[in-house]
């Protein structure tokens, strides 16, 4: 059977996963708190009071929007399919293991794509912001969803059966990279040591897209944004597929 | 390659070999199941079963060695999708319903609608669980649970058929549900192998059984060819009118071993015709009077249990 054949079963595969994970762990308490609650109530802390433009606001809010739903749930699925006892019936289907990473990240995929999206038709609608590219913010949506939920399976390659420690060390990554991705402050009002910092956050390649989309401000050039943020998510998801070859056995 | 016209043994294992830390979990096993055979895989707890099941449906990699199933390397996508496993630790997604959870492995395994429809509706009604169908599997007792994991094993038709204790502490009517279907499969030539620690299920469905014990091969025979093994373990229970002392039973010509079983006494043997005239003469010589006495055979269970421990082969 010719190879593109065999990858074409195993994507469609993938997808299969994707849908049972958006059917029974989107529903779920932690994405509703993690991935929307959340951000809007870190998003009300930091800005309510402080008289700043909703033109600066709205790419904040949106980045943190895109961030956490794209990882509220994808460093818990392995966990949980561990603890339920799901996992080894998948693991015996005549799916690899990289695909089935794949269909997790498919589920966080159509997500958090759909909820961002939702997001963005408000802010238009409602006039929040004026998008001046609208186009471009659709397409680095769609790219930055997909880079953090990779990162989101990277977290869940920990061979824990514990949603919750997962979770808690999630959050131990997600949180600083919230603050260093120019999402409160911008990239230009950094100190240079921090915006040398700034740069490690996939985030803050997404913050400074939706910033030039918004508010017609940008740190860096869009192409160099869009090519910093379709490396993580290649570097991501090949990690992300290495890391659970490696774990995924010994969680049985 | 899978060689149609000189067909390979359904499973053939060389050397397969698997460490955990310290401990060698499966030790360099040989075995080999033949197309269409229903073959049993016996052994106390850690003894290896689940680790051997694991490698051969390749949840788990090999340290060494190598297994085939129908030719294809165990552990490849070509091995899984002519395989069906019910692992021993598994659950149905209990958040969605049986129906759904069967359509999902129809999709993992890349079963067409249609026939995923017809196939899936048909093992529900067979086993028991059509009605319940768009119930989620939360809802269900074990026993349906259980059942609803060999329809979800059973629906993409495989030749080639894995379950690790699919009978464990289940209700009786399941139990016997799943039998009844497996003996169907095998008379239908599918090729099962079967882990259990039910010494009358693998006597009663299995072609051939495997005893491993501390990860190695103790014994692989028919059931009926492994209790005349235990060729020792034939036995003849007796009581008697009046007290006797089990001294005095061991010292009679041919008894092996004497276990006191409340107003009876079992007296083990290599002979039991011989040992039956030596009771009667005994008894005749002490005035004595027998009250009821018959001849036991070694059960499949005996001869495990010989096995495993160490005894006579």
């Amino acid at each position: 059977m010719p190879d593109i054949v065999k990858a074409w079963r195993q994507v469609r595969r993938s997808w299969a996963i994707g849908m049972k994970d958006i059917r029974i762990y989107y529903s779920k308490g932690p994405v509703v708190i993690f991935g929307i609650l959340f951000p809007a109530f870190l998003f009300l802390a930091f800005f309510i009071g402080r008289n700043l433009a909703l033109e600066f606001m709205m790419p904040g809010l949106l980045a943190m929007v895109v961030f956490f739903t794209a990882t509220a749930i994808s460093p818990a699925v392995t966990p949980w399919e561990t603890q339920a006892r799901t996992l080894e019936r998948l693991m015996c289907c005549p799916v690899s293991f990289s695909a089935i990473i794949l269909g997790d990240i498919i589920g966080s995929f159509i997500f958090s794509v759909a909820i961002s999206l939702v997001l963005t038709v408000i802010i238009v609608a409602v006039g929040l912001a004026a998008v001046i590219q609208l186009p471009i913010l659709i397409m680095a949506v769609v790219l930055a969803v997909f880079c953090f939920s990779s990162l989101g399976l990277i977290m869940a390659a920990v061979p824990t059966s514990s949603p919750s420690t997962s979770m808690m060390l999630s959050s131990m990554v997600k949180f600083p990279l919230i603050f260093i991705s120019g999402i409160f402050i911008p990239l230009g009002e950094l100190p240079v040591w921090a915006q040398a910092v700034s740069y490690i956050s996939p985030l803050t390649y997404f913050t400074d897209i939706a910033r030039n989309c918004i508010q017609n401000t940008n740190h860096l050039p869009v192409y160099v944004d869009f090519l910093a943020l379709l490396g993580f998510s290649i570097l991501f998801l090949v990690l992300a597929m290495k890391l659970h070859h490696r774990t995924m056995p010994k969680r049985i | 390659m899978n060689d149609k016209s000189n067909p390979s043994p359904a499973i053939e294992v060389h050397a397969l070999n698997r460490r955990f830390g310290d401990v060698l979990a499966v030790d360099h096993v040989d075995f080999a199941v033949n197309r269409g055979e229903f073959f049993g895989f016996l052994g106390p707890n850690g003894a290896g079963k689940t680790t051997t099941v694991r490698m051969l449906t390749g949840v788990i990699n090999p340290d060494g060695g190598t297994a085939r199933l129908l030719g294809y390397r165990a552990g490849s996508l070509e091995a899984k999708q002519i395989t069906g496993v019910v692992p021993e630790t598994s659950n149905a997604y209990l958040d969605l319903s049986g129906w759904r959870n069967l359509m999902l492995m129809a999709e993992l395994y890349g079963v067409s609608g249609r026939e995923a429809h017809q196939r899936g509706s048909a093992l529900l009604q067979e086993l028991g669980l059509l009605e319940r169908k768009d119930s989620l599997a939360r809802g269900y007792s074990k026993g349906m649970k259980q059942r609803l994991i060999l329809c979800m094993a059973l629906i993409s038709d495989p030749e080639l058929l894995f379950l690790d204790e699919p009978t464990s502490g289940l209700d009786v009517q399941s139990a016997r549900l799943i039998r009844e279907l497996l003996q169907k499969l095998s008379a239908a030539g599918k090729t099962i192998f079967l882990t259990t620690h039910d010494m009358d299920e693998a006597n009663q469905l299995c072609d051939r059984v495997a005893i491993i014990n501390n990860g190695k091969i103790a014994a692989i025979d028919a059931p009926e060819k492994l209790r005349l093994l235990t060729s020792s373990m034939h036995s003849v229970e007796v009581s008697f009118s009046d007290a006797v002392s089990p001294d005095a039973l061991e010292g009679i010509d041919g008894v092996t071993e004497v276990t006191k079983l409340g107003d009876k006494y079992r007296l083990y043997t290599a002979s039991p015709g011989e040992l039956v005239v030596s009771l009667v003469d005994y008894c005749s010589s002490h005035g004595l009077k027998i009250v009821s006495m018959s001849t036991l055979t070694p059960s499949l269970e005996d001869a495990y249990v010989a096995l495993v421990s160490g005894g006579e082969r």
